[in-house]
């Protein structure tokens, strides 16, 4: 970066809402936000949907997902539905179905209960047998033992639907302020004001830690304890390959996750590559594809004949319990967090955006939050003095 | 085992060309064991590439002016084999830095790993591609494909075979393509004679070289071959295959029959090692690429990291064999290599004295630059629907509207807009092009484009090798 001139450090942005990360859940906001006709500018220390957003699996999926998740999930997956409409691009998103493996009779039984948890949110699975699993899907091996199918999940591809979401925000009037780090934040007990790596003041009512990874860091700065760690995805891509597989799998344990794409190639995440929180700092590791690549050629047998073409990393932020940070904070009036999503953000992030909204503009979310709520990481006043040590 | 080194160095030197060979002769010498890995069958590198054994051509055949050279740099490594660990016909696909580092291997189809201590990267180079109409026409080659076919595979491009591009290889080439019985209708330079008499002064400082560039434009015009310079868009056309090529000159277009041809726009380093070994990057403006940073020596940014040869700046095979030595001398230096005094101030005296030929030789490929400049307009000129990437099938036009609708201006947001660089090739091939209409589409040098980030693997590998890994662990 360069250093900013004289100019731009005096430049004071008077917005409504400032967002500090411009991923799907900031741009998401973004746009929620203006269609309530507030301002808002978003700050984002490289560019929109680079990280986690970006170059994540793509996987659009409800099932699989905790109970606490289900509202939130379903909520999105109506956005989803007619994302066309709403961002102005499909961004390759199909409605493929997504199947879940069991590759042993206890994982069968583990998706006939999570069936039952899902009926409860509305959400309907199939269970398929072996038999019945292998006559619908003869590519599958003979190592599946059955599966549960999700009609309506599916998957797209992430490097445009975050890019979309941005660009929709924008052009929704959201100021998009790329290559801009904050370098300080804090409130006066009215307004929040940042200040950026361009040497730009941003003034606002309410702020939004849309951070992933780095949301721990933010809320740090306003004396909020949350438990985040960095995780990094380890993903690989297939050369082109003529079409197999017409839906995006899973598998109990998460082994493996696999999609092929339009153009054909089989898109494939599993296990942990390394990495830190600087940008562009992550590596997939080749132990963790070639695990990953294992199982998905004993579910997929053909694919053992592929080429891998690329593999690569990027950053998430993972919370103990895998759930994400979302809602208000505890110290800070008019600071709202979206964070932490532990791996399984991309398809909640469009109603993540809604809610946010919501909460800004009628103080309350019309969907269930509370198990999101960062209030769960509080420690005891005791032991906090010692956690800044 | 030698008994000055306390620990013994695991040394992996990566490429035989003219660089990996002195690099590794240099260390035998010194009494170290070093690996040597190479993606060919045989040592040699692209330009004393050698064919299969049983061939029978002779070396003066296959190498020309070059033949004494190859002759020797082949024996040197002959010599060699029983001092070092050789793997050839291995791919290192991939490279994690660390105590040890560790590379990722692929020979015969299976996965193997190879920890390193010390690394001599001699990765080489690898035609520098411009795209133009019919370029990916079956029958348009690079001149390194047909110099493969040559001296690897003992053949030549079939028919009526037309050589276009710049740079002084389009000579060689076609010379060697005559000697060997192929049929050249036409050398097609880009470049003017005027910008080669510009360039004299430089080039004057090889004479040598520069007299042998001479001697094949002489000997191709007593051999009848047309060679036309100045020549401009140039375009391949043809239905399955290319039958024709048309180019403009003066503003008038001729247009060739043929069967093959044969292009070159000067040479990229190979640098992807490099950078997955963690090596800082700077741009350099003779290259116009992205290079990993070097010290006179060799040194990289990374302890442990020695770059040589045209993997890190093009620089030929000459240059390539004193740089192999000068990475391998301050490799010894940095272990503590020669223990001797006096063997050591002769080293070090070695080692200035390579750097200053090396320096010398930098000055002539700016005076080859400026002789066979890289066409700087093809990028602005070129139409919408030439395709730039043909792995995934990006035109010129999808990268423009990407700048011109999404605001992008970066080579990695452009890959992730466009699809551009993600095919088989990973942008080895249409890297540099697509980072040059997109400078051109937003107004900034190559430089502020960026640098396509580099993904393992470097090549593609079969996901059958990466199953029989697993099931060993």
């Amino acid at each position: 970066m360069s250093k900013p001139t004289d100019k731009q450090v005096n430049k004071v942005i008077d917005t409504d809402v400032a967002i500090i990360g411009g991923g799907l859940m900031g741009t998401a906001a973004a746009l929620a936000l203006r269609r309530q006709q507030r301002s808002v500018v978003v700050l984002e220390q490289g560019w929109c949907g680079a990280q986690a957003s970006g170059v994540n699996y793509g996987g659009v999926r409800r099932q699989g997902r905790a109970a606490c998740q289900l509202p939130l999930s379903q909520r999105a997956h109506g956005i989803w539905r007619r994302l066309a409409q709403t961002i102005g691009s499909d961004g390759e998103y199909i409605a493929s179905g997504h199947l879940k493996l069991a590759r042993s009779d206890a994982d069968m039984q583990e998706l006939i209960a999570y069936r039952e948890t899902a009926a409860a949110y509305g959400l309907e699975l199939e269970l398929l047998e072996a038999d019945a699993l292998r006559r619908r899907y003869p590519w599958i091996g003979n190592q599946a033992r059955g599966a549960s199918l999700c009609v309506e999940d599916g998957h797209a591809n992430p490097r445009l639907i975050a890019a979309a979401f941005a660009r929709a925000a924008e052009q929704a009037g959201a100021r998009l302020l790329q290559q801009s780090a904050v370098l300080e934040c804090s409130f006066d007990g009215n307004y929040f004001t940042l200040i950026n790596s361009r040497g730009e003041r941003v003034r606002s009512r309410f702020l939004l830690n849309c951070s992933g990874a780095w949301g721990k860091e933010i809320a740090e700065r306003f004396g909020e304890t949350v438990s985040e760690q960095a995780i990094y995805p380890n993903m690989c891509v297939t050369e082109p390959l003529p079409p197999l597989m017409n839906l995006s799998l899973g598998v109990v344990g998460g082994a493996f996750y696999a999609r092929q794409v339009e153009r054909g190639n089989v898109v494939l995440g599993g296990g942990r590559g390394i990495g830190n929180l600087a940008l562009d700092a992550t590596r997939p590791r080749a132990s963790s594809s070639f695990k990953a690549l294992a199982a998905l050629t004993e579910m997929v047998p053909a694919l053992r004949n592929a080429l891998v073409i690329r593999t690569w990393s990027g950053v998430e932020g993972e919370t103990p319990d895998h759930q994400p940070v979302i809602g208000p904070s505890v110290t800070t009036p008019g600071l709202l967090h979206a964070f932490g999503f532990s791996g399984a953000g991309f398809q909640l992030a469009p109603a993540v955006g809604e809610v946010l909204a919501e909460l800004v503009t009628k103080g309350e979310s019309s969907t269930p939050i509370e198990a999101f709520s960062i209030k769960r990481f509080a420690v005891p006043q005791s032991s906090k003095e010692e956690s800044k040590v | 085992m030698n008994a000055i080194v306390p620990t013994s160095p695991n040394i992996v030197i990566i490429g035989a060309g003219p660089a990996g060979v002195r690099a590794a002769q240099t260390l035998v010498e010194a009494g170290l064991h070093p690996i040597v890995i190479d993606e060919n069958r045989r040592a040699g590198g692209q330009i004393y590439r050698q064919p299969p054994p049983g061939f029978v051509r002779s070396k003066k055949e296959l190498y020309g002016f070059e033949a004494a050279k190859a002759e020797a740099l082949h024996s040197s490594f002959d010599q060699l084999r029983p001092a070092i660990d050789y793997r050839p016909d291995t791919l290192v696909w991939n490279c994690m830095p660390g105590h040890p580092g560790q590379l990722d291997l692929l020979h015969a189809q299976r996965h193997a790993e190879q920890p390193y201590s010390h690394l001599i990267l001699c990765t080489g180079a690898l035609d520098r591609i411009m795209p133009f109409p019919g370029w990916t026409l079956p029958g348009v080659y690079t001149l390194g494909a047909a110099q493969v076919a040559l001296k690897a595979q003992g053949c030549v491009l079939d028919g009526r075979v037309v050589i276009a591009g710049s740079g002084p290889l389009l000579y060689l080439l076609a010379y060697q393509y005559v000697k060997a019985g192929a049929d050249v209708v036409a050398v097609l330079d880009t470049a003017r004679f005027g910008g080669k008499l510009r360039a004299l002064p430089a080039l004057l400082r090889q004479s040598v070289t520069f007299a042998k560039g001479l001697y094949f434009m002489g000997w191709l015009r007593a051999k009848g071959i047309p060679l036309i310079d100045g020549v401009e868009q140039i375009a391949a056309d043809g239905k399955h295959t290319i039958q024709s090529l048309r180019w403009t000159r003066g503003g008038k277009t001729t247009e060739i029959a043929c069967d093959a041809l044969a292009t070159g726009f000067g040479l990229r380093s190979e640098t992807q090692l490099a950078e997955l070994a963690g090596c800082r990057f700077v741009f350099n403006e003779l290259n116009q690429q992205w290079l990993p940073q070097r010290d006179d020596a060799g040194r990289s940014s990374v302890p442990g990291v020695y770059l040589a040869g045209d993997g890190s700046g093009i620089a030929g095979a000459d240059a390539a064999e004193l740089s192999g030595r000068a990475a391998a001398l301050a490799l010894l230096q940095d272990l503590g290599l020669p223990a001797n005094a006096a063997a050591k101030a002769a080293a070090e005296q070695e080692s200035r004295r390579l750097a200053q030929t090396l320096r010398s030789n930098l000055q002539f490929r700016q005076g080859l630059e400026t002789a066979f400049p890289t066409a700087v307009h093809w990028a602005r000129d070129c139409a919408d629907d030439l395709v730039i990437c043909r792995c995934e099938e990006i035109p010129a036009g999808e990268l423009r509207r990407s700048v011109q609708q999404e605001g992008t201006v970066e080579i990695n947001r452009l890959k992730a807009m466009t699809r551009v660089g993600m095919g088989r090739c990973q942008g080895r091939m249409c890297g540099a092009a697509a980072a040059e209409i997109l400078a051109h589409a937003t107004g900034v040098s190559v430089a502020e484009a960026g640098r396509l980030r580099v993904q393992a693997p470097v090549k593609p590998i079969p996901v059958s090798a990466a199953l029989a890994a697993e099931e060993q662990t």
